[in-house]
């Protein structure tokens, strides 16, 4: 296989790894603030216990969120070394800012978060806490200014000829405020709480339905599901800013989500379909006529660019972008609807009897999950082939010193490993909801009488790792 | 030696400010890392990992600025060097990721054997770790094959060789030596006393391969020492940094376990600060073909870039310094665990 796709393949693969966790970390983040700001407030234990419970969930995916995330921040030079040359000057800028301005802060603050129970004021300790929240958020401002500028540069020229071009600032806040980042930082944020509180939710509606730790789980649950209830209906607004910044920014990316394929009057838009790239049609759809026009023009009449004003090589793969951007906006509105309901039994007061309701919440933690990955394939491949979109193409921006049986080697062992964790990921996850807020979570080895009855209940997994170690 | 103070060259010197800063907060718990299976029994070993527990996190985040901030400032040294020497580079991530899973789950579990292997996950790792970029200093010295493209146009064994893993076995021996005396300072009764036992066998260690690696840079990579040879007073750096070393085993003997750590993160910075001197204005030497050096000109960002970049770094130094040290006052003196330790 040749290196671009395996380099593809590979880059996809462990951001999309990497992108399981930082939208928990930065939405249980958020969801910490209110429950010790809460703590603070009333003196009241039951939010202490909150708090500690959800911190030992945050560190372990903040824990996750930092493994992963150093790949992400060299994989730029391994295996898009020409890219990096290009947009270095750019694009370099907003990631050593992230480290400057995000990362310290939320590292420094987290040691308090976590280990500084006894070592520090509670007044000090919220404080850490709003840090550490404020720090995650601060990191996704500037990795997505950087990814927006590569999808809608602005405040750069162009120096150079043909394999020493790249592209040099010309205006740092042009940069940062390119055409796309205000639109798509408020998106990207928004599915990040979205991610922590159905993750909040999830948990508190299982021990509802188990009936145990109860009044621990319904405050929680009300927390999780105020941040739901506002988070999902600002994710519907600012997805819709977004399409309609595309629509002047990207047209073709625009037109390969809605399967648009010649510019006319009236265009449709899809609620669903199967995209027949050939012939250029949507098979088994039904659409809203004039909608998408509305949408767009806020008038079903004027018309919305086509896929074929562009030349056959400028445009992205269609029904792929169709599919995960539809299924986004699916459930997206699905979120909207249960958290909507969600707050009609708690108004009406019978929100904790309603199981249906309940058992859909256990399960509605994979929705946000599965809507940020798709969010990000479509916008990834629907900027395709660039990879600064209008300036290089993602196929000259490879590494050239990189060969592919390399990259093969590497694809292999990332795939091992990031199985491997994300294995212990759920287990160490499921330990810790099966334990519930009261566990210790440390045990001394001498001391702990549990050890052997602990150590047969694993004794399948012992054998799995026993291999593993060799 | 001409030295101008443009844009370039004080890049250069931020870089080396952040890495150092990664050697001597890093260094130390790789250090504790690279020890941990010789310390016995489960308590002890918490107590090992509880020493560095609220700050190795952070102290990553050093590697990982220094990482942007390499490629904001000199896109052609990133891209040339993480591209050229991708296997060893993935190597290095996979032992960062390992590293920072074992801390994190060690804990997590009572039973024997788990703790177990990720006693060796963390300590094979941390080795690792220090190795790797022992020998990517290595590289740095002797020089790597470029092209006129910039790009690097040998191949990964190219990368080894008697004196580049020379080099990143003193690299693991400074670090042992530095984060033995970093457990010696947080750890107490025994644990303190067993450490500080090995204190004096890592300084020897370290001393033997510095001397070895010493000699053979000044025989075989001669290139190194110009600056020095025109510049006569940049031996007291050389001088100091004796001197620092020197001190260690005279500090931990009067028991001032914090002031030996003072002494060797001034021998790290002594160090860097040679090996930095003996490469400027290079960053990358090209070895055989030195026209296409990667150079603090050649492979830099533009100046308004480099510009914008010295501005946030003077907005942010000051919060980063105010964090770091008020992560380490917090969390100063011996280890005490609680419910929430590792
Ligand atoms: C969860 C998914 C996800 C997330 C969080 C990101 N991306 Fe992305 N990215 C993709 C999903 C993706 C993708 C859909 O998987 C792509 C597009 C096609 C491909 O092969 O990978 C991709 C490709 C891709 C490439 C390689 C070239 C290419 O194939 O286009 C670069 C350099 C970036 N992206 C840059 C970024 C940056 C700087 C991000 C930080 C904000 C980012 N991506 C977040
Ligand atoms: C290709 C793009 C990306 C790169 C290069 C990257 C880089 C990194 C790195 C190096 C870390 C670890 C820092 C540490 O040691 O604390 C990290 C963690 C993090 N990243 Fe990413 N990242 C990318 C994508 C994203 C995106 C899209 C977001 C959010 C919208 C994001 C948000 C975070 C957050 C909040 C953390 C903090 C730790 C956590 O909870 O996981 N990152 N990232
Ligand atoms: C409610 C209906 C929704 C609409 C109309 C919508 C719209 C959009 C649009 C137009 C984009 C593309 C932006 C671009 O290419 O630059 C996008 C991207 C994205 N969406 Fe949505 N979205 C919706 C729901 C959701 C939900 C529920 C989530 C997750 C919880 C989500 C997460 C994302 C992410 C992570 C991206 C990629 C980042 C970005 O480009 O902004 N979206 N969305």
């Amino acid at each position: 296989m040749d290196a671009e796709i395996l380099a593809r393949v590979q880059f996809a693969f462990t951001i999309a790894f990497h992108y399981i966790y930082p939208p928990l970390s930065i939405g249980i983040g958020v969801i910490l603030v209110i429950m010790e700001g809460m703590f603070l407030k009333t003196k009241n234990p039951l939010y202490e216990k909150m708090t500690k419970f959800w911190v030992k969930i945050f560190a372990l995916t903040f824990g996750m969120g930092v493994a992963t995330g150093i790949v992400m921040e060299f994989e730029f030079g391994t295996n898009w070394a020409t890219y990096s040359r290009y947009v270095g000057d750019v694009f370099g800028s907003a990631l050593a800012a992230e480290g400057i301005f995000a990362f310290f802060l939320e590292s420094g603050f987290l040691a308090i978060l976590v280990f500084g129970w006894d070592k520090v004021s509670p007044r000090m300790h919220f404080f850490a806490t709003v840090m550490v929240s404020l720090g995650s958020m601060l990191s996704a401002v500037w990795i997505v200014v950087a990814n927006s500028w590569q999808q809608t540069p602005a405040g750069y020229h162009i120096v150079g000829e043909g394999i020493f071009a790249r592209a040099e600032i010309t205006d740092f806040w042009a940069m940062v405020f390119n055409p796309s980042s205000v639109d798509r930082l408020s998106h990207v944020l928004s599915g990040a709480w979205l991610a922590g509180a159905f993750l909040v939710i999830s948990i508190s509606a299982f021990y509802i339905l188990r009936n145990i730790h109860v009044d621990f789980a319904k405050a929680s649950l009300k927390i999780g599901l105020s941040v739901a209830i506002f988070a999902s209906l600002f994710q519907l607004f600012t997805g819709h800013q977004s399409a309609m910044g595309i629509s002047e920014t990207q047209p073709a990316k625009l037109a390969a989500y809605e399967a648009h394929f010649d510019t006319s009057a009236a265009a449709p838009l899809y609620l669903f379909g199967w995209v027949n790239e050939d012939e250029q049609e949507v098979n088994f759809g039904i659409a809203i006529p004039g909608m998408l026009s509305y949408l767009i023009h806020g008038d079903s009449d004027t018309p919305v660019t086509g896929l074929n004003k562009f030349s056959e090589n400028d445009r992205p793969p269609v029904n792929i972008v169709f599919q995960t951007y539809h299924f986004m906006v699916a459930i997206g509105f699905a979120l909207i609807a249960i958290s909507l309901l969600g707050l009609f039994y708690w108004w009406r007061g019978s929100l904790f009897k309603k199981r249906w309701l309940l058992i859909i919440f256990v399960f509605s933690v994979l929705g946000p999950q599965v809507a940020n990955q798709l969010g990000w394939f479509s916008a990834e491949i629907g900027r395709q082939p660039w990879i600064v979109y209008g300036l290089l193409r993602t196929s000259e921006g490879l590494s050239k010193a990189v060969e592919s049986g390399q990259i093969i080697f590497s694809l292999i062992l990332f795939t091992l490993i990031y199985a491997l964790l994300f294995a212990l990921f759920l287990f160490l996850l499921n330990s810790k909801i099966q334990h519930g807020p009261d566990a210790p979570k440390s045990f001394d080895l001498e001391e702990d009488s549990l050890r052997t009855k602990d150590a047969n209940k694993f004794k399948f997994l012992k054998n799995i790792f026993k291999s593993e170690a060799k | 030696m001409e030295i101008t103070f443009d844009l370039n060259t004080i890049w250069f010197i931020l870089i080396g400010v952040l890495l150092t800063g990664y050697a001597i907060l890093d260094g130390f718990d790789l250090g504790v890392g690279a020890l941990h299976l010789l310390v016995k029994g489960d308590k002890n070993r918490r107590i090992m990992i509880n020493s560095i527990g609220p700050v190795w996190d952070g102290n990553e985040v050093w590697l990982v600025t220094g990482g942007g901030a390499l490629f904001a400032a000199f896109p052609h040294v990133y891209a040339t060097v993480f591209s050229g020497f991708y296997n060893a580079f993935m190597l290095l991530l996979f032992g960062l990721i390992f590293r920072a899973v074992a801390i994190e789950f060690r804990s997590k579990q009572p039973m024997e054997w788990w703790r177990k292997m990720w006693d060796r996950a963390f300590s094979f790792a941390s080795i690792l770790i220090a190795l790797i970029m022992g020998i990517a200093l290595g590289n740095i010295i002797t020089g790597i094959p470029i092209g006129p493209d910039k790009e690097f146009v040998g191949t990964f064994w190219d990368l080894i060789s008697p004196y580049t893993l020379m080099v990143g076995v003193t690299t693991v021996a400074l670090f042992m030596m530095h984060g033995s005396i970093y457990a010696v300072m947080k750890t107490e009764n025994e644990l303190h006393d067993q450490l500080k036992g090995w204190v004096n066998n890592t300084i020897i260690f370290f001393v033997i391969c510095y001397v070895a690696t010493t000699m053979t840079t000044l025989v075989y990579f001669p290139h190194m020492t110009t600056a020095f040879k025109e510049t006569p007073v940049l031996f007291i750096l050389a001088i100091l940094n004796m001197l620092v070393i020197a001190n260690i085993p005279r500090e931990i003997h009067h028991g001032r376990d914090w002031l030996a750590f003072i002494s060797s993160s001034a021998s790290i910075a002594a160090l860097l600060a040679l090996f930095a001197i003996g490469l400027f204005p290079t960053i990358v030497l090209s070895n055989p073909n030195p026209e296409f050096s990667l150079t603090i000109y050649n492979a830099a960002s533009s100046q308004k870039t480099l510009n914008i970049m010295l501005i946030m770094a003077i907005i942010g130094i000051p919060f980063v310094l105010a964090y770091t040290i008020s992560i380490y006052w917090i969390f100063r003196g011996k280890v005490k665990m609680d419910s929430m330790s590792y």
